[in-house]
């Protein structure tokens, strides 16, 4: 299995705090990898990277083989690459439907002219969004609240919205920032599963954020720990649950892990 | 009040219409406010009034001239400013529109300060009706394409957007591009119905008065938005009476709007055959929530499922 | 070069009364995050409140000053609880303020039009029209008191926002309003304190205002002066604003003094676009990167 995706050397630094610090990584194609670490550690950092919505300060980010670092997100996003946000980032007064729709748009090209006219373009490229974001709210089980408001929706329906508003976009690789921040055991498990069933059906690779590493231990076939801003391990759930520095890190900050947990 | 007075209202119910539909597309669909959208009315104007008295070009063409010259003037204010937040972008089109009046009053060509009298009274209730309609029509439609769509989730959360590669400048643009050219249009219509163009026609507080009217309709709404342009238009004309009363009371019930029902008239809804339906239907039978100015896909989904 | 200082002179006065103007309107800004355009109303006000008291009420100067700042301080209080308080409690997006203070500015400016009337005042001389002249220069009485006047109320601002608890709160609250609330800082008062030292010296700058020119109800359009002076300095940088504020003030006067007053207007803007385009934080301002 080749690596989709490869981070080297890569730091930011904002003003004096250096966020990320020569963190170095690679994510194979087709598996569900973790990144994990205390808060503070600069994993939301990464993604932001990842996602263009940093600059780097140095280093390089490749995916596919091609940089993807300082480029604008949407480019980002056509090349393969999406995303969650830790602080939910719907379309919050559309309805479910309208968000995934909305994501979908890359999928249809009349052009302003063709919807103004109601062209048969405009017709086709309508109902071809239509029924993508269709076939997406089945396979994410959202079909029965496609009329509810984006904001209305309960919590763990809201994340789940926004991995298949991420999925409408085709990506290669998808980016999960705490999807199971604020979850109850339930929800967490059925997450998990999702995340599997995301990287079977989808054919994507999943990069997923957590802090708690119960949680990841059971999905993630590799996991990287970052811990301010550097990284502090790499390897398989078994290596990182053993590696000493990781232990020390994690009793370190355990109170302000069980904080936020 | 005699027919002459009433006609005089609707056109310029008309006009106001006209610049206030492109604007909503910027601010209540896109997200952006403008407080120098006045300015784009004035090169519109201009534009369209040289066009038809220099160039001899025939009234209709001569407006969409005007909206076109407006519309490309918005392209490089667009490419310097839309990448600026919120209020930065906000006060940066005021200081744009206060510019172009300046600039205006510094122009001898068009008359100075003065202003350029002697402009046929070309516009008639009959043709600003006709562009009204028509810029209605187009906004409807472009607001229920993908393009459409891609505005409103740079409105909700543009972040978010930017991850499932909505091209927000991109966007950004083209939505500034289509209100400018609209209020270049109502801009050409006005000056061709009073007769003279005056720089000081165009200044903040007529920004001021389209944006108030597109949040008085309610943002996301193409209803919302005609409703509201054609109350605020014709209210203080009716309310002359009250002379010097009236604009106060204009400021009061502005205040009272934005604290009282924030959504505007129609709270981001529209006025549609589906809604009437569900007007006449039982009470009780809930809603669909009321998805936000979200677009014919979604109405038209809850539709069949009706 | 005696032209040259003399210019100078002028545009540091003027300069002065837009300070005060932008630091009460940039100090708002810093913590609700809005431009505050019914700024200009409270202004205005004061200016009348200011013309009032002398002409009517036959105030001594320093008296009439104070009751006119008191006076503007309490109205732009009224303004924030009834127009923006109810936004801020539901934590409405931020062109909803906008929008509320573009209607408190109207309903401002059209209250004094029906009442009062639209025509111009002029403040009755309460010091002599001569100027002193320092060797070649003439240097108006009202332009040192100006001066002397934004000076000390500058000063006495800085000082409250640097020694006092109260201004310790101020800075907090403009630093992270969640945090300082959470830290105890009781984030209502202390908005309805900036709506109040923004409104004295908003008082303060309609009677210096009115002085060295005239009342009317449209006079609260000179903030936007005072709106790009603090883009100038960068928004909600209160040095920033006052730094921006003379330096648009000298330019203003060199440009009338040397070109035309006919450009002195469009030169403003044409700067405050350049520094949005090309230093949007302004001349103080820090740069920071959104949030994910």
């Amino acid at each position: 299995m080749s690596d989709i995706l490869e981070v080297r050397h890569l730091t930011k630094r904002f003003g004096g705090l250096t966020a990320v610090d020569d963190v170095s990584f690679s994510v194979a194609e087709g598996s569900i990898a973790g990144l994990i670490g205390p808060n503070g550690a600069g994993k939301t950092t990464v993604f932001n990277l990842m996602t263009g919505i940093y600059k780097v300060t140095s280093g390089e980010i490749m995916f596919e083989g091609k940089p993807v670092h300082d480029l604008d997100p949407h480019i980002v996003a056509e090349m393969g690459v999406t995303r969650t946000f830790q602080n939910i980032r719907l379309f919050r007064r559309l309805s479910v439907r309208d968000n995934i729709l909305t994501a979908c748009h890359g999928r249809a090209d009349y052009n302003v002219a063709d919807s103004i006219l109601h062209t048969p373009r405009y017709r086709q490229g309508e109902r071809r969004l239509a029924t993508e974001s269709e076939r997406l709210m089945d396979l994410m089980n959202l079909t029965e609240v496609a009329s509810s408001r984006a904001s209305e929706l309960p919590y763990g329906l809201q994340r789940r919205l926004e991995i298949a508003r991420a999925l409408a976009v085709r990506p290669r690789l998808i980016l999960l920032d705490e999807p199971a921040a604020g979850m109850n055991p339930d929800e967490t498990m059925q997450l998990m599963a999702l995340i599997g069933r995301i990287r079977d059906e989808f054919a994507c690779t999943v990069l997923v954020i957590e802090h708690r590493m119960d949680l990841i231990m059971g999905i993630c076939e590799n996991i990287v720990v970052l811990n301010f801003g550097r990284k502090l391990a790499e390897g398989s759930p078994e290596v990182v649950q053993n590696d000493p520095a990781v232990i020390e890190a994690y009793l370190g900050a355990h109170e302000e892990v069980s904080a936020h947990a | 009040m005699n027919w002459f007075y009433i006609k005089g209202i609707l056109i310029l119910c008309g006009i106001n219409l006209t610049a206030v539909l492109g604007l909503s597309l910027l601010t209540g669909f896109t997200g952006l406010f403008s407080f120098g959208h006045a300015g784009f009315m004035a090169v519109g104007g201009y534009a369209a009034v040289w066009a038809g008295l220099r160039m001899g070009l025939p009234f209709p063409v001569a407006l969409l001239a005007g909206g076109l010259v407006a519309g490309i003037v918005s392209l490089p204010i667009g490419r310097l400013t839309l990448n600026l937040k919120g209020d930065y972008f906000c006060i940066a089109t005021l200081g744009f529109g206060e510019a172009i009046r300046l600039v205006l009053d510094n122009v001898q060509t068009f008359g100075g300060a003065r202003g350029w009298a002697g402009i046929p009274v070309t516009t008639t209730l009959f043709n600003v009706t006709l562009a009204a309609a028509l810029g209605t029509f187009v906004m409807v439609r472009l607001v229920h394409s993908r393009h459409g769509r891609n505005m409103i989730a740079i409105r909700e959360e543009e972040l978010a957007a930017r991850t499932v590669g909505i091209n927000a400048l991109k966007y950004k643009m083209m939505s500034l591009f289509i209100s400018a050219v609209y209020a270049g249009v109502a801009g050409g219509l006005q000056a061709y119905y009073l007769g003279f163009l005056q720089p000081k026609m165009f200044s903040m507080t007529r920004s001021t008065e389209l944006t108030i009217m597109v949040i008085f309709g309610g943002i996301g709404s193409i209803s919302g938005t005609v409703l509201g342009s054609i109350l605020l238009t014709a209210l203080p004309e009716l309310l002359r009476a009250f002379a010097l009363w009236r604009l106060v009371v204009y400021g009061a019930s502005v205040i009272f709007i934005m604290i009282s029902r924030p959504e505007g008239l129609m709270g981001g809804k529209e006025i549609s055959i589906a809604w009437f339906r569900r007007l006449l239907r039982p009470v009780g039978v809930g809603g669909a929530g009321g998805s936000g100015g979200a677009g014919g896909a979604g109405a038209g989904g809850r539709g069949v499922r009706q | 070069m005696a032209q040259l200082i003399q210019q100078l002179i002028n545009g540091v006065s003027i300069g002065s009364v837009y300070a005060l103007m932008a630091v009460g309107y940039s100090l708002v800004y810093s913590i609700m995050n809005f431009s505050n355009f019914a700024h200009g109303g409270v202004i205005m006000v004061g200016s009348y409140l200011g013309f009032y008291l002398l002409k009517a009420a036959k105030l001594p100067f320093p008296t009439a000053l104070a009751g006119a700042a008191l006076g503007a301080a309490l109205l732009a209080v009224i303004v924030e609880r009834i127009a923006y308080r109810p936004l801020r409690t539901r934590s409405a997006p931020f062109l909803y303020f906008i929008i509320s203070a573009m209607g408190a500015s109207m309903f401002i400016e059209n209250f004094v039009v029906a009442t009062i009337g639209p025509t111009f005042k002029t403040y009755p001389a309460v010091f002599s029209r001569m100027p002193f002249e320092i060797g070649p220069l003439y240097v108006g009485r009202i332009d040192v008191l100006i001066f002397v006047t934004a000076a000390v109320c500058l000063i006495g601002l800085v000082y409250f926002i640097d020694r006092t608890k109260l201004g310790k709160a101020v800075q907090a609250t403009s630093f992270n309003q969640r945090a300082a609330s959470l830290m105890g800082v009781n984030t209502g008062l202390v908005v309805t304190l900036v709506f109040a030292i923004g409104g004295l010296l908003a008082g303060v700058a309609g009677v210096l205002f009115g002085m060295k020119y005239t009342v009317y109800p449209q006079m609260g359009g000179i903030t936007i002066k005072s709106f790009i002076a603090a883009v100038f300095g960068g928004l909600g940088s209160l040095p920033g604003a006052v730094i921006g504020s003379l330096l648009l003030g000298v330019i203003e006067t060199m440009v009338s003094g040397y070109f035309s007053s006919n450009y002195r207007d469009l030169i403003s803007f044409t700067l405050l676009i350049a520094v949005l385009v090309f230093r949007p934080i302004g001349l103080m301002g820090k740069v920071t990167e959104e949030k994910a």
